[in-house]
């Protein structure tokens, strides 16, 4: 295959970016989409330019370290399919693709085609735990849990945290991870003890770091590699409203 | 910090204000929409109609009146900062953008919101204010007791036909404004789920178009019946009205 790339190039925070134009041939339509820039990175090399920086580690779409905006759509064209496992047979032969960088004030980029995403470990760190006494550990089935309820928080602990959800928003809004973080450990009996406090801390340090709104578009659930729903933003939404009324009336647990 | 003000402060504060006062705003056009249509029944009803409502007590009258102004405030307001804080969370554009999911009544809800309110403005000024045209004096004699003639102030309003296509663009606004609005306050009060989502939607549209459908049925029957010649509308009773002006001024407008 034969393509024609739009890569946007940045050297730092500070500096301003734009997007430059290059020529790829002889790319296989059975490489992925990351092989596919390690190409260009090598023919780049060789031609002694600057390599495009771009994030990866697994490249089995499991710990969401790539990102990617690829013609619009975080993680490409391919549904519930990070950048990684996104394959070239899904583009034509002589196609331009344009690639950015996920967008978004609390993702700054770092070089090129990498952000930081720090602001995600920011609200993990606050609240994506839960408060347990360590030693040796407890019983695997000591706490019985129905079915319905360990599929519904599984379906949310499936986030990756790879930052789609806020790159394709079109308010940049946190509100599907954010979500997903809430309802894993909200709806299990272990987490439930600080379910209170932990979507009150989860949702004001969404807000800190700079996140828009959610106005329920559902670009979000639709690019997510994972497909988490949009039922984990109601559930943060009526969970903070319980959690809001007991801060003010009661006690939060 | 005080959990109250932590509730109003925080992203999903504004947005459960901005659903709130949208329900209020929401079920106010469709019992509206109810009352206005009565213009298709003999002028008797809507202007006994009218005069009830004239006649509520100062309080209740004023009260309701002011309740919809402060929930039109409210969501004015927060439909201004959380747009701004939107904008501010993507600084930097995409070049390339695309859109998965979102319809475009959601997508358009800061403009649609913009221009009805320009229209609520508009519309107050000329029906309820009454400065926009005079209808200071059009009695109608309700059993021995005479009133504003509702009937033939709404009439007359259509007759002029750049009030009745400004009325009909932005009742379809309204249209798109209520088919995102009307399912997606459910899920910004987190009563939503993917079971009921696609009904949530279909409902909200039809509560658009039923609402639309509604009130622009009456610009287009005065239209129909002023310069189209269709007996749609009592064309006598206007005329009548204005020969009853001529010898009766109206006590209470
Ligand atoms: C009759 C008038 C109006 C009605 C019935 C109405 C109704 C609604 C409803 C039901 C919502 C959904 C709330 C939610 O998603 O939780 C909404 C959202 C919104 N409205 Fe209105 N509204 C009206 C007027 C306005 C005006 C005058 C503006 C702006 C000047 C406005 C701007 C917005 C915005 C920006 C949103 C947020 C979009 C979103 O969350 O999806 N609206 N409105
Ligand atoms: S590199 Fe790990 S998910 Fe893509």
């Amino acid at each position: 295959m034969k393509l024609k790339l739009k890569i946007w190039r940045q050297k730092s925070v500070e500096m301003e970016g734009s997007l430059v134009d290059y020529q790829l041939a002889d790319v296989s339509p059975d490489s992925s989409f990351l092989e596919m820039l390690d190409l260009l990175n090598e023919q780049m090399i060789s031609e002694g330019e600057e390599p495009v920086a771009f994030d990866h580690d697994c490249r089995e779409g499991i710990c969401g370290t790539c990102s990617l905006t690829i013609n619009g759509i975080p993680h490409g064209p391919q549904k519930a399919t990070t950048t990684c496992q996104l394959h070239m047979r899904h583009f034509r032969d002589g196609e331009t693709i344009v690639i950015e960088p996920f967008r978004a004030r609390p993702f700054p980029v770092i070089s090129d085609l990498i952000v930081d995403r720090a602001a995600f470990d920011g609200i993990v760190q606050i609240g994506g735990f839960i408060t347990a006494r360590t030693g040796s550990a407890p019983d695997g089935n000591a706490i019985p849990i129905s079915k319905g309820v360990a599929d519904k928080s599984m379906d949310a602990a499936a986030c990756i945290g790879c930052g789609a959800c806020v790159a394709a928003c079109k308010n940049a809004s946190a509100m599907l991870f954010v979500g997903a973080k809430v309802a894993h450990l909200n709806l299990l009996p272990q987490g439930a003890a600080e379910k209170d406090r932990r979507v009150l801390s989860m949702v004001s340090q969404m807000d800190r770091a700079g996140f828009g709104n959610c106005t329920n578009f559902g670009e979000c659930s639709a690019v997510c590699p994972k497909e988490i729903p949009l039922d984990v933003i109601a559930k943060m939404n009526r969970d903070y409203a319980t959690a809001s009324l007991k801060n003010i009336f009661s006690q939060v647990g | 910090m005080n959990p109250f003000r932590q509730l109003l402060q925080s992203s999903l504060g504004k947005k459960y204000l901005m659903a709130l006062t949208g329900v209020v705003l929401a079920g106010f056009v469709l019992g509206h929409m109810a009352g206005n249509v009565q213009i298709f029944l003999p002028p008797e009803y809507i202007n006994t109609y009218g005069h009830k409502l004239q006649s509520l007590p100062g309080v209740a009258l004023w009260g309701i009146r002011g309740f919809l102004l402060l929930c039109l405030a409210v969501h004015v307001w927060l439909a201004f900062v959380l747009t701004i804080e939107n904008r501010l969370a993507r600084p930097l554009r995409y070049e390339a953008e695309d859109t998965v999911e979102a319809t475009i009544s959601s997508r358009a809800m800061p403009y649609t919101g913009l221009i009805l309110l320009f229209f609520i403005i508009f519309h107050i000024l000329h029906y309820t204010v009454r400065s926009v045209y005079d209808y200071s004096n059009l009695p109608y004699d309700l059993h021995g007791e005479v009133v504003h003639d509702i009937y033939a102030m709404m009439y007359l309003g259509f007759t002029h036909w750049w009030v009745s296509i400004f009325y009909i663009i932005a009742m379809s606004l309204l249209c798109m404004h209520l088919a995102h609005g009307v399912s997606s306050m459910f899920q910004t009060m987190g009563v939503r789920n993917d079971k009921w989502r696609p009904f949530l939607n279909k409902a909200a549209l039809a509560y658009g178009w039923i609402v639309y459908l509604g009130f622009i049925s009456i610009p287009i029957a005065v239209l129909l019946t002023e310069y189209g010649g269709l007996p749609i509308l009592d064309k006598e009773h206007i005329e009548a009205t204005q020969t009853l002006a001529k010898t009766l001024t109206l006590i209470h407008p």
